[in-house]
Parts: structure tokens; sequence; C-alpha cells
């Protein structure tokens, strides 16, 4: 088959692009460390929320000296909880997942996105490094009233912090400081 | 019939007689009937689609909201639907049927034929559109406010799920009319090759077979059952993966004929000739291995698909910018000719030479330059980890508006301004509305298209009647939210007036009653030939054993781990809304 140099010569430079980019993906998975959304979650009944742990009381929890879990249930057109509060520097582990139709999970101004299916958790590690007020949008149609489904997540200084579940008692904070807090948001590691 | 002594001038009929015998509408006035009904469909509801786009254009940022908030989805689905299944397909059919009748030189087997399958067509698109329509009205329960998409378990009258089923086939027997056509020309032409435009409507239709594998079994199978109330709800991400096996391949299946126009058209027009025929027949081959095992990168942030399956979705997306770019080399080199056959020279001067004042020409090309932006924000579309920061924001529309709305709709209208006197005989009504339409809609897509990126990386999500949240602010990394919204809303205004002039000059041209002139259909032969290349390329079967391998290997595993973690029909899944009583229930 008779190909011309100029074809050859860009063919070639599109192959390299396209090698070039995914050396891009995965030096994002392996260096930066960003792990995609995948299934292990694992499945839930959307109608047995109420006696499925984490989601029979949704919200967070303390679970290790600075690692949390949110567990956040969508509806019909809110989160729930409808405002959460975790500190800075600490490692965050989100379980979402709907109760009735397919909803969205997005962390405005941070990396923190997933889809929520009723039937599947969607789970998400993140670290914020900066204190600061967040809004939470559901960013796939899920009927009427979508553009009401919003919630807020406050990250509160790791010394002013307090848990709001009275189950769990809050340990010393963090020692160090946020003067070295990133103006970035989170990131999904 | 006209007389000489008549002063006001030759009438269409009299003009048809004074055609060129080789003139497509003079050979197959049939064929070019049956295109002049699908274009029609296709502008009609270009037209519907338009209007619903600038009240969403204006609802969204704030500037005018003329429904109740909760309409506007219904809108949403009207303009979805309309543009990217109605627009972008029937205008597909009738490319397509003009393609493969002036590339094969022969009719298709059977006038019956052609127009069941565009009677079927029309009565899917019908049913659907009912179905949406209805939602707009309270008294009945017939709703369809789905979206594009239709993801389970939000639910659609089964009205809307029948239309659409029966719209594909009427796709699929389309498909069955272009292979028997070919099938005759092999008969008595053993041994050559495939003309060029056959070979890609062959070769899109099969990837088409391919694809709508997905869609047909997702709706038959789960929705049409559930949503008569026979059958329990099925697993919504099963649904969205069947979806997205077609939703993926349904954006090549848009940029197919655009493609086909570019390669084939587009060179006659700048004054050359194709570059190379065997680049081309490689580009619509890997168009066809490529498109469908891809669509998982729709669902790079889902629950419940393992990571590894994201990443081969990845490696076989980036591959697939592989046809893509080669098809900007070949397209340019193709125009270069052109340019220099009407005298262009120097590295660049050669651009002056080019027939700018042809809007065809220059809607075509504007379309192809903007091709190139919506590439580069696919690509970061593409990059699994990187799609975090836009999936779902209305960077992604931001980003469909250059693709399809662009370099596929774009290429549409102006490639009408050269075909639409083709099938009607009769002469563009202005070529300066057409000219200025083109470059507006051009300029309308700059202004909406770049607010809608900005507004992406800010966060702001898509499909979204009113993304102003008292919890949330939006930080843009330049400009304010609000300068986004109003670059927004003009850019919108400037796409819907430009759509408005192109419907009036095109429904002008069909009613002028001055006959087009210079109706040669001829397409010039390419530079480099046919015969330049191996005849495995025109094996077709071949080519589609391989796309099906390919599709099982990227599918078969993620399939069967959907369904091994929630089963076919889990418990816990609930129709919303859920107004619509079973029809068994109904019969009972």
């Amino acid at each position: 088959m008779h190909v011309h140099n100029y074809e050859k010569l860009w063919l070639g430079a599109s192959l390299l692009l396209i090698v070039g980019f995914i050396s891009t993906i995965v030096y994002g998975a392996a260096g930066a460390g960003i792990t995609m959304v995948n299934d292990e979650g694992g499945q839930v009944n959307p109608q047995e929320l109420g006696n499925t742990s984490g989601f029979d009381d949704p919200g967070v929890t303390k679970v290790g000296p600075n690692e949390y879990e949110v567990h956040v249930v969508g509806i019909q057109f809110a989160f729930q909880p409808s405002t959460m509060e975790v500190p800075a520097n600490s490692t965050v582990t989100f379980y979402v997942t709907s109760r009735d139709v397919v909803h969205g999970f997005e962390i405005v101004g941070t990396n923190a996105n997933t889809m929520v299916i009723p039937g599947e958790v969607s789970k998400i590690t993140v670290e914020f490094d900066e204190p600061g007020e967040y809004g939470i949008v559901c960013h796939e149609y899920c009927g009427a009233g979508h553009h009401s489904m919003a919630a807020e997540l406050t990250v509160t200084e790791p010394s002013n912090f307090t848990m709001q579940d009275d189950t769990q008692t809050q340990t010393g904070g963090n020692e160090t400081t946020n003067a070295t807090a990133t103006p970035s948001g989170g990131e999904s590691a | 019939m006209s007389t000489p002594g008549e002063t006001a001038g030759e009438t269409v009929d009299s003009a048809r007689e004074m055609l060129p015998d080789n003139s497509f509408l003079i050979q197959y006035p049939h064929v070019s009937r049956v295109v002049r009904s699908l274009f029609l469909t296709a502008f009609v509801a270009f037209g519907i689609g338009a209007f619903m786009g600038v009240l969403q254009a204006l609802h969204r940022t704030g500037v005018a909201r003329l429904v109740d908030s909760a309409d506007y989805y219904t809108l949403l689905t009207l303009h979805g639907v309309l543009l990217v299944i109605v627009f972008t397909i029937f205008f597909l059919a009738g490319v397509f049927a003009w393609a493969n009748t002036r590339s094969l030189d022969r009719p298709p087997v059977s006038k019956r034929f052609t127009w069941f399958w565009v009677a079927t067509m029309s009565v899917g698109t019908a049913m659907a559109g009912i179905a949406i329509l209805a939602g707009l009205i309270p008294s009945t329960d017939i709703s369809a406010d789905v979206l594009f998409t239709f993801y389970a378990p939000l639910q659609a009258h089964p009205i809307f799920y029948i239309g659409l089923a029966v719209f594909i086939i009427g796709t699929w027997l389309a498909g069955i009319d272009w292979f028997r056509q070919y099938l005759a020309w092999r008969r008595e032409n053993a041994g050559e090759r495939i003309p060029l435009q056959s070979f890609m409507v062959l070769t899109t239709m099969l990837m088409w077979f391919i694809a709508t594998m997905g869609v047909a079994v997702e709706v038959v199978v789960f929705l049409i059952p559930w949503s008569l109330g026979i059958m329990p709800a099925p697993n919504p991400l099963l649904t969205r993966t069947l979806f997205w096996f077609f939703g993926h391949p349904v954006v090549y299946f848009w940029l197919m004929p655009a493609y086909l126009l570019w390669y084939t058209v587009l060179p006659k027009i700048a004054g050359g000739r194709l570059f190379s025929d065997p680049l081309a027949r490689v580009v619509f081959v890997l168009f066809l291995l490529l498109s469908t095992p891809v669509g998982i990168h729709h669902q790079y942030v889902d629950p419940g698909i393992a990571e590894g399956f994201k990443f081969i979705a990845m490696t076989n997306t980036m591959f697939l910018l592989l046809p893509s770019l080669l098809t900007a080399f070949t397209v340019v080199a193709s125009i270069e000719h052109g340019a220099r056959q009407r005298g262009g020279t120097g590295y660049f001067g050669w651009l002056k030479a080019l027939p700018w004042r042809d809007p065809a020409f220059t809607g075509m090309a504007l379309a192809g330059l903007m091709f190139a932006a919506g590439g580069f924000s696919g690509m970061i579309n593409a990059g699994m980890n990187i799609n975090y920061l836009v999936h779902n924001t209305i960077w992604v529309p931001g980003h469909f508006h250059l693709t399809v709305g662009t370099a596929v709709a774009l290429t549409f209208m102006a490639a009408s301004y050269w075909l639409v006197p083709r099938i009607t005989g009769r002469k563009l009504y202005s070529r300066p509305i057409g000219l200025f339409q083109v470059v507006l809609w051009f300029i309308g897509m700059v202004f909406m298209s770049a607010a809608m990126h900005r507004g992406g990386l800010a966060g702001i999500p898509r499909r979204t009647a009113e993304p102003q949240y008292p919890q949330v602010t939006f930080e843009t990394v330049a400009g304010s939210v609000s300068s986004l919204r109003l670059q927004l809303a003009f850019g919108g205004v400037l796409l819907f007036v430009s759509a408005l002039l192109f419907l009036m000059n095109v429904g002008l041209t069909a009613m002028n009653n001055k006959p087009a002139r210079n109706l040669d259909s001829a397409l010039p032969p390419a530079l480099s030939g046919p015969d330049q290349s191996p005849t495995v390329l025109d094996n077709l079967k071949l080519w589609a054993l391989i796309a099906v391998v390919l599709v099982i290997l990227a599918y078969s595993l993620p399939l069967y781990s959907i369904v091994q973690g929630a089963g076919l029909y889990p418990a816990g899944q609930e129709a919303s809304p859920a107004v619509i009583a079973p029809l068994l229930e109904v019969i009972a």
C-alpha cells in the first residue's frame, strides 16, 4: 500500500501523541495515585437502606486516628445528610448511594466526583488540604426538582473540629498546622 | 412548461429538461424524492430542537425563564432527541441514500422497501416525540422526561421506548437497503473495488448494526416490558452500560456522514481532489473496529465497574483519535491541493485561493476547524483521571456542541447548500445569506462553547434548569460566573438566529422557481486511487468479524461482573415517576 511520506510522518506523530496521552493517565494513576471509582463499594438494596449499616444513619463517622467515613444517601431531591463537617488534612472516605434514581455527587471545586446509582455504592477517598465551605451538587438529572439537589460540606481546622455524632469521641486534633494548605480542593486517592 | 415568450424566466420544469443527463435528479428522480423527504423531517426536527436550545440557554443562565423549571427537562429531552437522533440520523439517511446511489450508479433494489424504512423511521420518531411532548400536558399520564440517555429507573411512557425501538428497526432496514443495493452492484462488477462513498456507507452501517445491539437489548428486553408493567425494574447499572455500548458509537454515526462529505464533496468544492483514497478507507475501517469497544469511557466514575475495565476503554478511546487525526491530514491536504489548482501559492498563501464565498465550502471548513477544538476537549474527557474534574459539568455539553453541534451540524447545513439544489433542481435561494449563516453559527458557538467549557472547569453541572444554589459558590479561573452566563446566552441566541436563517434559506430554495445550474454530480477521483491499497481493505466480512470480536473482548467481562453484582432485576428498584398504570392492571 502506498503511503505518502508526509502521511507517514503525520501517522507517526499521531501515534506518539496517543501514547503520550495514555502515559499521562498511567502517571496519574501510578504516580499521583489517583484511583478510579470502582466496584469496591458493593451493592445494597435501595429500599433497605434503613437497615443497612452506615446508610441507616447517614453522616460522618470517625474510623481511625485521622480517618473519617461519610455515608451519603441521594433521594429526589436532596442529599442525606444535607450538611457535613470533616477536619482538614484527614482522610475522608465517602460512601454514596441512591434510594431512588440515578444521581450524581460532585464536591464543587475539587475532583471528588462520582455517579450515584441505586443498588450500587460509590466509594471515593478524599483528602482536604484546606479548610473551607464546599458545595455538593447532584450533577445527573434525577427528575423535575433536580436543580434543587445540593448539600454543604464544611472542612474545619483540625483544632476546631468536634464530632457531632455523640457516639464518637474526638481525639486531639491534628498537631500540624494548616500553614501549608494548598489552594486546590480535594484529591481522590 | 414555459414558452419562449415568457419573461419571468425559466421554470423548474423547463429547467429539468435543461439539466445535464448525468445530473442526479435526472438519473434518480425517485431517490431524489426519498432524500427530499428525509431532509424535510431532519430540518423540521432541527428547527424545533434549535428553538428548545435557545429556551434552555436563556433559562439556565437566568436571562429569561419562559417556562417552569420543572418543564425545562421536557424541553431538554426534546432538544436532545430531536437534534441528535432525528436531525442527525434522518440527514444521514438522506446523505447515504444519495451517496450509495451516486457512487454505485444504480438505484436501490426496491422502491417499496425504501419507502418502508422511511415510514418505519418516521413512525418511530412520531411515537417518541408524542410521548415527550405529552409531558407538557399535565392532564395526560404520558410523559418521557428522561432526557436523551433515559437512565432507568427514571421511567418514560411505553410509547417512548416502543417508538425508539421502531425507529432503530427503521435504521436497520435502511442499512439492509443499502447493502442490497451494493450486492446488486457487486453481481455486475465482480472483482472491482467498492466505490469510495459506498464503502463509507457500508462500513458505517456495519458499525451501526453492532452498536445498536446494546440499545436494542436495553429497550426491547428490559425497558419496554418494565414500562408495560410486565417485568420488574432492571439493574440500573446494566441498562446504563447497555446504553453506552450504543451511546459512544452513535457519536461516530453522527460524524461519519460529515466525514463522507469532507472526504468526497469538500475536495470537489475546494477545486481539487481527495488526497488519498486508501487512507480514507483505512479511517472508516478503524471507526468500524474501534467505535464500540470504548463506551465505558462514559462510565469512568460509575460505581460497580472495576478500574481495569475503565483502563481498557480509555486505551481504546485514545487509539480512536487516530482515524480523526488522519482525517485532519487528508482533508487539509485535499483542500490545499484544490487551492493550488485554483492558483494558490506559498506555505500558507494558498489559503487565500480557497472559495471562501461559497457557504458550502466555508461552512464545512469552519466545521472542521471547530472539530479540531472539540477533539482536544474530547481528549481531556477521555483522560480517565482528568475526567474527574469535568465529569457531568457543563464542560461536557461544551465539548459536544463543538463536535455534534458544529462539526456535524454545520457540515450538514453547509452540505445542504450544495446538495439541496442537486435533489430539487432548484437554485440556492441566497449564497450571501448562506455564507452569513454559517459564519454566524461559528461565532455563536465560539461564545457558547467557550463559556460552557469555562463554566465546567468551575464545576457548574450540566442538565440543570437552575445551576444557582444557595449552598454553592462556583469559582472561575478568570472572569465572573455572571459574565459566563451572558456569553452562553448570547451564543445561544446567535445560534438560534443562524438556525432560522438556514431553514429560511433552504425553505426558499425548495420553493425557488429559478433552476439550479452546474449540477454536475460527478466527484473527481482521488490523487492516490484505490488501486494503491490492498484489496483486503474491502473485505467487509473480515472487518465486521474483527469488530464483533473486539466488542466481545471489551464488554463480556464488564457485563458479566455487573450482572454478578446486583443481578438482572435487583430487589428494591422502583420506577420514577410512578404514575404509569402497568398494562396488566389496565387490562385486568
